[in-house]
């Protein structure tokens, strides 16, 4: 097995990649950190991390001559269990909202918008980013990323925006603050979680290792 | 619903930790790695290292200690301590730090905070605020071990370097700061309903009950000590137990 960590110049991936090869431990598994388009031929698992700005991310992606089209033809095309964590699960939106009007990749009927602090709330103390550990809401128990991670497990988020989906099936979980915010979607052979995995210790470690054992 | 951070704090000089305690099982005290296992096993939320190397020459040991520990612990990393420019914080986060902190640098240079918000995005810069009280409902910013004055109102610049876009405020009080007699409340308090970032409370924690003013009274959503968890006297888990027993939202598991 070969996981392909999308390298586009966001962020620090090398934790992220010591994540993955801690989840997958006892696996003959590869971890890839890549900014190669071809690299995704070989891939068997692909992740798209981002954190930043979303007009920042799709920018540094589409630096990457290729690098869409690629991710096109291996998550759409190719059907290959694709993870997108925190911006880069916002990508997979329409379009995105933050700093002017943006196009994301469109795989999920979504928007991606600023998170708003509920009517009536004091905004001193309603604080932005929604920094820190927060409980899980798990609306598609079933669905195999969320094997032995059930609602109340905590994971680490850290962003002013969040993502609307047009279609509730899929949403897979929620977190509240100052309401509903989508915590994981998905649909088919594509995952994507706002918050991170990497850094949700036990819980995200789980999360990855189920991840890297779905064959969707 | 979210939940309040608890951060241990480790001060880092030469790659060595500088206050160590004698963990049990802990083989070697003075190692920052060790020493952030041990925080990650307790359940820390978010795990800290101040840099108080005096030369530059010897930063590359905190490079070596913030890769080992990105190694093996998979839980938000803050550096801070001599960020001075956009490749300091360029070098951290590539070495495996999530959040980095600035403090001298952004009094020096206020548009640096907009420069590295703008580079690496805000949900990684963090300013240290450290801060002393001249009168009641009044502190200035001070610089350099707070030795150095700069005329500068806390809760202005705090206010000040969000809108540059600082996505955290590490407040400090340099009056409390290593007496165990509780954080600055007033202090805190001002900072934290003056933004609307997250604020870090830290500087005087002595007791459990501490944590929990910096919360419920200081208005912070995150504390940060060092010494009483350093020394032993508290676990980190601990430390949870008693703000839960308190009403404070924590993440126990």
């Amino acid at each position: 097995m070969t996981v392909v960590i999308v390298d586009y110049g966001s962020g620090n991936l090398r934790s992220a990649a010591k994540a993955f090869e801690r989840a997958a431990a006892d696996t003959a598994t590869a971890i890839v950190v890549s900014a190669d388009p071809k690299a995704l031929k070989a891939a068997s698992h692909i992740v798209l991390p981002g954190q930043g700005a979303f007009a920042d991310c799709k920018r540094g992606l589409e630096g990457v001559a290729g690098m869409t089209e690629a991710l096109e033809g291996a998550v759409i095309g190719e059907g290959k269990p694709f993870l997108g964590i925190c911006v880069g699960m916002q990508l997979m939106a329409k379009t995105g909202h933050e700093h002017g009007d943006h196009q994301g990749l469109g795989w999920i009927d979504a928007k991606v918008t600023a998170i708003d602090a509920p009517a009536g709330a004091d905004p001193a103390s309603f604080k932005i980013p929604h920094m820190g550990w927060n409980d899980l809401e798990v609306r598609d128990p079933s669905h195999p990323l969320f094997a032995g991670i059930g609602t109340g497990r905590h994971v680490y988020f850290v962003h002013s925006y969040r993502i609307l989906c047009e279609r509730p099936g899929d949403v897979i979980a929620e977190v509240d603050y100052g309401g509903p915010l989508v915590a994981a979607v998905g649909r088919d052979n594509m995952v994507g979680t706002q918050f991170h995995p990497d850094k949700s210790q036990a819980t995200g470690l789980r999360l990855i290792a189920n991840f890297l054992d779905w064959r969707p | 619903m979210l939940k309040m951070r608890i951060i241990p704090c480790l001060d880092v000089k030469d790659g060595r930790v500088v206050k160590g305690v004698n963990f049990v099982d802990l083989i070697d005290a003075g190692d920052p790695v060790a020493q952030a296992r041990v925080y990650d096993g307790e359940g820390a939320d978010e795990l800290c290292f101040l840099d108080i190397t005096a030369s530059v020459e010897n930063r590359d040991t905190l490079y070596d200690v913030v890769r080992g520990t990105a190694e093996q612990c998979f839980m938000p990393l803050t550096v801070g301590g001599g960020v001075r420019a956009v490749e300091d914080i360029r070098t951290l986060l590539l070495a495996g730090a999530d959040k980095v902190s600035i403090n001298t640098a952004a009094i020096a240079r206020p548009e640096f905070v907009a420069e590295a918000a703008r580079k690496f995005g805000s949900q990684c810069i963090v300013v240290a605020i450290d801060a002393k009280a001249l009168s009641p409902g009044k502190w200035e910013i001070f610089t350099h071990g707070g030795r150095r004055g700069t005329g500068i109102d806390a809760v202005d610049w705090a206010k000040r370097v969000t809108a540059s876009g600082a996505g955290e405020i590490l407040l400090t009080s340099m009056d409390r700061d290593g007496t165990r007699e509780g954080f600055d409340l007033a202090l805190t308090r001002a900072v934290a309903d003056a933004v609307t970032v997250p604020v870090i409370a830290s500087g005087g924690v002595g007791t459990l009950d501490h944590l929990v003013e910096g919360i419920n009274e200081g208005h912070a959503t995150a504390v940060l000590a060092a010494s009483i968890f350093h020394f032993g006297i508290y676990s980190i888990r601990q430390a949870k137990a008693h703000m839960k027993a308190a009403g404070v939202p924590v993440r126990l598991e």
